[in-house]
């Protein structure tokens, strides 16, 4: 029996090396890391991509590109963004860390980890292979319809189509196997003594997050799925000829749409206390008020979805159903808002480059936020649909809401993650740079957008000229700042100042009582938590 | 005592896999309950839009006469628009662009459509009222748009919608538009 177990151990301290390790790793630091990595490298894909977009703004008329061409960019830029960078960055996170933070050795399920993140890079190339399949002429492109996919375009539309449909449908199995790993981790993995309510604040943030992603993927997936029907297989869903309707599209997609800006945002809302505390030196305020703001927020967010298309021809009541609820999310995150500022308010507090990304994130999620607010008034609405009000407005919430979010996140856990400190002053650098660039970048969209400037548009009127000047300096500038990142991650992923097991003077929780870096397998004695 | 020790451990992982187990096949249940809701979404989608009118579809097939009287008290203004879709050539107009009528009072309208190719085409046409709100009110006896039509090369056609405007209208409506929409027919020439 003994001799029996000890092989058992010894099989496991050994893994294979060089590309085999990664391919089979079954690890949950490992995988985070390839998660981690991979989202780092779609930011990059996906930001040249706008940054041609941006380029061809910087002046009225088409100069570089043609507009078949410029709304492909559009499309792919966003599902890039939202699939295969945002998201893989908190699931990558939620691999890391969510056992360190519970106690557990590993995630539940770690074979169905390996798999969910190998889905990834084929559902990438899925959606850029139509870009270079049209060099050598086949099909026209990669989808040209937005994101969003509303038909009757996306009926119209070309090969590029049908490879979005599939690439959704394979990042929609890897982000549900991710969500099924951790609500079983979460509920059947943690330390003898973590009940639910003593579960750090990011681990709440992703169980809700991971039961949103079951809860509505399944819609889009279905959505994009009778879609793919409508235009292949001669049924009429969305084809008002046959007696369907396209406006069905939009309630279809929108209802999994809403939701999918809160999984995007709920995983960096569980960190970001744990960060402000670390540097308040104080404990976080209102743990449990936040634990059912997340609630509230989830619940609400799947009874909203019709908002994004106010203008498609609703029923005032439902137009005020729509509006109302919509607002009601603001109550929520303004108890969270509160919560972030009472957990600073005469703390001890210090700046380091984690710190200054929360601060700075406060006050630019802040911004998105109120802007929120006023496309949620229906009135309101009517004018800033389409417009570029609206790109600036989720810009706010899911640039800085979301990716200065997970920045904040890297600087917090790179030196446990890599047992080394990164370099403090280019890391405060880069928050300068990426701030300041960003609020460059999209103050003058609100300004286009109340002018009148619509989005997903090659061309524009004259007097736009100036402000899409400044957007597009700054959006280069913005996007060349990030470079400072890579270097930042690369430079203490290599070496550095040796880190201590607490890394930070004010940071608790279980993950800081490890070694850093942490050994590959962690928490062979289980801890207790009283 | 070692032994012991060992034995309760691969227990303590077996219960914790079974532990597992049972939980991903409860996820796995509200995975198939939220992707069959998402197809059930389609048929409750038009319930909800048949019954309320939401999407501006008129009824399909011919409205019963109502034995309503004729609201005399107040004038509707009933508007007409036509589009033809992309595939399908052909010219399509209604002989009127407006009518004025009182609710409850029958009226005829004429559209005439032109087939200006030079081979057989089927079309279909697709109403659509605005507001929404009162589409469920404007009742068609007889319409173009219940069947395919069929149009001969060069040839053209008047066809005849009548209709009337139920005087169960809200009362705040005094204008409303009927959008025709003619799409190549997608079911060939039944």
């Amino acid at each position: 029996m003994s001799t029996t177990t000890t092989a058992h151990h010894e099989e496991h301290a050994e893994h294979p090396s060089g590309i085999m390790r990664w391919l089979t790793t079954t690890n949950h630091k490992d995988i985070g890391t390839m998660y981690l990595t991979f989202a780092l490298i779609m930011f990059f894909v996906g930001g040249a991509m706008i940054l041609a977009i941006r380029a061809e703004l910087f002046q009225p008329g088409l100069q570089l590109v043609n507009p078949e061409f410029f709304n492909q960019l559009i499309g792919v830029h966003a599902l890039i963004m939202i699939f295969a960078a945002l998201m893989p960055a908190a699931t990558g996170f939620a691999n890391w860390m969510i056992p360190l933070q519970i106690g557990a050795p590993d995630m539940a399920l770690p074979r169905l980890n390996n798999w969910g993140f190998w889905l990834l890079p084929p559902s990438a190339i899925l959606l850029t292979l139509p870009f270079t399949l049209a060099l050598f002429g086949i099909g026209d492109g990669a989808l040209a319809t937005g994101w969003t996919f509303y038909p009757p375009l996306s009926v119209q539309g070309g090969i590029g189509v049908d490879f979005a449909i599939f690439a959704v449908h394979l990042l929609g199995v890897s982000s549900v196997l991710g969500s099924i790993n951790i609500i079983v981790t979460l509920y059947n993995m943690r330390a003898p003594g973590m009940t639910l309510m003593k579960m750090p604040l990011f681990c709440w943030g992703w169980l809700i997050t991971a039961f949103l992603l079951v809860a509505t993927i399944p819609v889009l997936a279905g959505a994009v799925t009778m879609l793919l029907t409508d235009r292949h297989f001669g049924t009429h869903f969305f084809d008002a000829a046959g007696g369907g309707d396209p406006v069905m599209f939009q309630h279809l997609f929108w209802f999994f749409g809403h939701p999918e800006v809160y999984i995007l945002l709920l995983p960096v809302w569980g960190f970001i206390p744990q960060i402000l505390e670390t540097f308040s030196r104080k404990p976080m305020y209102g743990y449990k008020a936040q634990v059912y703001s997340f609630w509230a927020i989830g619940a609400l967010s799947v009874v909203v979805w019709a908002h994004h298309f106010f203008t498609s021809g609703m029923p005032v009541p439902a137009l005020l159903y729509f509006m109302y609820s919509t607002m009601a999310i603001s109550l929520p995150l303004a108890v969270m808002f509160f919560c972030w500022i009472k957990t600073m308010w005469k703390g001890s507090m210090s700046f380091e480059t984690p710190m200054l990304f929360t601060v700075g994130w406060i006050i630019l999620f802040g911004i998105g936020g109120l802007t929120g607010l006023v496309l949620a008034d229906v009135a309101a609405d009517a004018q800033y649909h389409n417009s570029y009000f609206v790109v600036a407005h989720f810009h706010y919430t899911l640039f800085a809401g979301g990716i200065m979010g997970i920045m904040a996140g890297v600087y917090f856990w790179l030196p446990k993650m890599t047992g080394h400190m990164y370099n403090e002053k280019l890391g405060k650098l880069h928050f300068w740079l990426t701030a300041i660039s960003f609020n460059l970048t999209f103050i003058p969209q609100f300004f286009l957008g109340l002018a009148g400037m619509p989005r997903r548009i090659p061309d524009y009127a004259l007097q736009f000229a100036e402000f899409n000047m400044i957007s597009s300096v700054a959006a280069f500038a913005l996007g060349l700042s990030q470079l400072l990142f890579v270097y930042n991650i690369v430079t203490c992923v290599k070496g550095g100042k040796k880190a201590t097991d607490q890394v930070w003077e004010g940071a608790h929780g279980l993950e800081w009582t490890l070694p850093s870096p942490p050994p590959y397998h962690s928490f062979s004695e289980q801890p207790t938590v009283k | 005592m070692a032994t012991i020790d060992e034995a309760s451990v691969t227990s303590v992982k077996e219960q914790l896999d079974l532990k597992n187990k049972l939980l991903v096949r409860k996820i796995l249940w509200m995975l198939l309950g939220s992707l069959l809701f998402a197809f059930a979404l389609v048929p409750m989608y038009d319930v909800l839009c048949s019954l309320t009118g939401l999407n501006g579809k008129t009824n399909s097939t011919t409205a019963v006469l109502s034995k309503a009287k004729v609201d005399n008290s107040r004038w509707l203004n009933v508007q007409f628009t036509t589009n033809v879709m992309p595939g399908l050539g052909w010219n399509f107009y209604p002989k009127q662009a407006n009518i004025k009528l009182h609710p409850g009072q029958i009226e005829t309208v004429i559209f005439v459509a032109k087939n200006t190719t030079n081979e057989v085409v089927v079309g279909r046409a697709v109403p659509s009222v605005t507001p929404g709100i009162a589409a469920t009110n404007l009742k068609k006896i007889e319409c173009f748009c219940f069947v395919n039509q069929s149009l001969k090369p060069g040839e053209e056609k008047e066809m005849p919608l009548r209709f009337f405007v139920s005087p169960e209208l809200p009362k705040d409506v005094s204008d409303m538009t009927l959008s025709y929409a003619f799409f190549p027919s997608v079911d060939g020439d039944r």
